[in-house]
This record gives C-alpha cells, structure tokens and sequence, in this order.
C-alpha cells in the first residue's frame, strides 16, 4: 500500500534516495577528491578565502541548473552533437552569474573574472552532465547538481582556509596568527603567534596539489573503501 | 628559428600542466597506464595543433575590429572558441572510435572530456593575450601539446613504477598522483625565466 503512493508522487519526491544524491558527493563520491575533476580552480582560486566561497557558490549554481537544464532537453539531443549544446547551456549560466556578480559585488567580480569564465571549462559541469544528467529525471540531475556543486566547494573551501592561514597568516582577510607588516612598524599591534613567518610555498600552486594530497590520505584512511586496490 | 623557439618554450619552459597547471583533470585520471595516457597524449597534441589555428583565423578575420564583419565581437571569443574546440573533439571521438575501439573504451569519459580540457582553452586564450601571428600559433599549439604529452607520458612511467613501493594504503594512486604533480611542478619550477633565444647566441 505505502509502495504505490510513493509511485505517485515521484516527480518531486524526496526520500532516502534523494538524499542520497546530495550527500554522496561530500563523502562518498566527491568531486575533486574521487572523482578527480576540477582540479584546476581548485588550484588557481584557493590562494584566499572569499573568493573561494564566491566561487563555490556560482559553480553550485551551474552545476545545478545546467544538469536540470540537460535532463530536460536529454531525449531531443542527437548524440553527434550533445556536446555543443552542453557548452552553450552551461556558458549560458556562466554569462548569467558573471553579470549578476559584476552588478553585486564589482570588488569580487574583478578578482574573479577570468575563473567565472573558466567554470565554463570546469570538468565537474560538463562530467556531471555527461555521466548523470543524460540518463536521469530533472528532478534527480538537479538534486545531483546541487550535491556535486557542494561537494567541490566543500574542497575548496577547507583548501583555501589553510592557504590563506598558512600563506598569509590570514582567514577571510582578518590577521590571525604571525606578525604582519604593519605590526613591524607599530610595535604596538603584535598578532597572536608573531614569531610565524609567512610560508611563501602556500601561494604557489604547488601547494595546493600538497594539500589536496593530504586531504585524499585523511579522507581515505578514514574511508577504508575509498583506498585504491589497484 | 623564431618558431622552434615558441615550440621549446612552450613545451618545455611554459608547459601547460606543470607550469600553469592546466588540464588537470584528465592528467591525473588517465595516467594509470602508460598505454592510456599515450593515447590521450596524442589526441591532446592533435586537438590543441588543429584548434589553435582555427581559433586565430577565427579571432583575427572574424572577431577583431579589423576582420570582415568590421566590428569589435571579441565579446563572442569564449563561445566560438568552446564550438570550435568542442567540434574538433567529437571528430577525434569519431577517429579514435573506429581506429581503435580498445583505446576509446579505456579513454572512457575522459575523451569528451578534452573539450572543457583547460589546457585546450587557456592555449588558445594565452595565444590570444601574447599576440602570436598564424604561424607562431601553430608552433605554439603543437608545443603545447607535445608538452603535455610528455607531462603525462612522465607521471604515467613514474606511477607504474611507484605500484610496487611501500605506499601507505590510503595515500596510494590518486593521493600519490598529487603529491608527485606538485613536485614535478615544484621541479619546473626552476625553467621559468629560462630564454631559449638566448641560447647559442
């Protein structure tokens, strides 16, 4: 009896599996760290904390309605050419998130610009619609989206947090630890753990592939499945 | 001489994956093996050789204020730039598929992916920024992929060969395959600045 109501209302349901959807890419399935894509903005952004979660935020967004946007149009693409209309889709979105970000924050938007473009290239859009979105219900691919969207920014976030941290002594742009610049010259501002001195190999990209590599050995020793048998 | 310049610096000095870090996703998901990441290697050289000077046509004689139409549209590099790209991609789909059907099955996803590959893009937005002209933007894009290709022919080698060390099991292949791009990136570091003009003068 309880089976067949499900049925019914399955368009917008929202149960286990649905749930499922959402989480599996923070832990499980995760974007950056499993499924290996897109890694290259997880390099260039990370070097400060703001703009990482601007970033995180738009590519939720993209991720999510460019999969919605795909699951809907699945069955009137012609193979030879899903590809193209793919890319027009998600530039699309990215053109609507440059504007509205160019018209709410002009400050984020300079510093960001060339890598709301690069969203464009971003592997997680286009691999999420390539392995998702082609074979699923609307409502499925978006709650897709969303969950993949976060799982990346997820990365990106906890990356960012010690780059800025350890690279510039810094979280969200407050002065936390080490002695800044300004506090050489006026004795009178020292911050908490003056004697550290900034590590200059945070700003480089290099960083970043370390620091993911050590979130990869974390994760998988705690998620005994995820560990490569090969 | 001008071009065998651009093509070292490009392959070697300003090499996309370890320099600039671009096109990191299918470099480390396909450099398992060194059969795979050969392939891809070479599909990687093909895409950004033919595409690149298809972009500069494009942008000089259709985009640019001085091209046929007579108006500034660089507005629409990006999206002629990505159908440009994106087509290429599905013709060397197409090739590959019917060449060798063992090498598209174990490129898999990662074939349409060379499409939003950054480093296909971000060449032909670098060779737009440095103001190549026709035959510089060849020699830039074949570079560009033969470095490329060596970068991933390179960690394909060490990867098989780190199989049979003592790796901690949570850290072993991807985990590694990060760790060893960031020395390897670490290590060209040390080419930036190098002038191949310079040589033999």
């Amino acid at each position: 009896m309880a089976e067949t109501t499900i049925k019914k209302e399955a368009v917008f349901a929202f149960g286990k599996k649905e749930r499922k959807l959402l989480t599996d890419p923070l832990n499980d399935n995760n974007p950056i760290t499993v499924q290996v894509l897109g890694i290259c903005s997880a390099l260039a952004v990370t070097t400060l904390m703001k703009p990482s979660i601007i970033m995180a935020i738009a590519v939720v967004f993209v991720t999510a309605f460019s999969n919605l946007f795909t699951s809907l149009l699945r069955k009137s693409i012609p193979k030879e050419v899903r590809m193209i209309v793919q890319l027009v889709i998600i530039a699309t979105l990215v053109t609507v998130v440059e504007l509205t970000l160019k018209a709410v924050d002009y400050p984020i938007y300079k510093q960001l610009s060339v890598f709301i473009g690069l969203i464009i290239t971003n592997c997680i859009v286009m691999g999420r619609l390539e392995a998702f979105a082609m074979a699923n219900t609307p409502w499925k691919s978006f709650l897709d989206g969303v969950g993949n969207g976060m799982g990346y920014g997820i990365i990106l976030i906890i990356v960012s947090f010690f780059r800025e941290l350890l690279g510039k002594g810094s979280v969200l742009g407050y002065k936390l630890i080490g002695s800044s610049s300004e506090a050489l010259i006026n004795t009178q501002e020292v911050a908490f753990m003056s004697w550290y001195q900034n590590n200059n190999l945070m700003v480089l990209p290099a960083s970043a592939m370390f620091l993911i590599a050590i979130m990869i050995w974390v994760h998988r020793s705690y998620n005994q499945k995820l560990i490569d048998v090969s | 001489m001008e071009l065998v310049n651009i093509f070292i610096k490009a392959s070697f000095i300003e090499n996309l994956i370890l320099s600039y870090f671009l096109g990191m996703c299918s470099f480390l998901a396909v450099s398992k093996t060194l059969k795979t990441a050969f392939g891809l290697g070479l599909a990687v050289i093909f895409v950004l050789g033919i595409t690149m000077p298809i972009n500069w046509l494009i942008n000089t004689f259709l985009l640019e204020e001085g091209g046929i139409l007579g108006q500034d549209l660089t507005f629409l590099r990006f999206i002629l730039f990505i159908a440009v790209i994106a087509s290429m991609v599905q013709l060397v789909e197409m090739i590959i598929e019917k060449m060798s059907p063992a090498l598209y099955n174990s490129l898999g996803i990662f074939l349409p992916l060379i499409t939003v590959n950054c480093a296909i893009l971000g060449g032909s937005l670098f060779m737009v920024s440095r103001e190549y002209n026709f035959g510089e933007s060849v020699a830039f894009g074949l570079g560009g992929g033969f470095g490329w290709f060596l970068a991933i022919v390179a960690l394909a080698a060490i990867r098989e060969k780190i199989k049979y060390s003592a790796v901690p099991a949570p850290m072993r292949g991807l985990g590694m395959a990060f760790l060893l791009t960031g020395l390897m990136g670490m290590a060209f570091l040390s080419l930036l600045g190098i002038d191949p003009s310079a040589i033999g003068n």
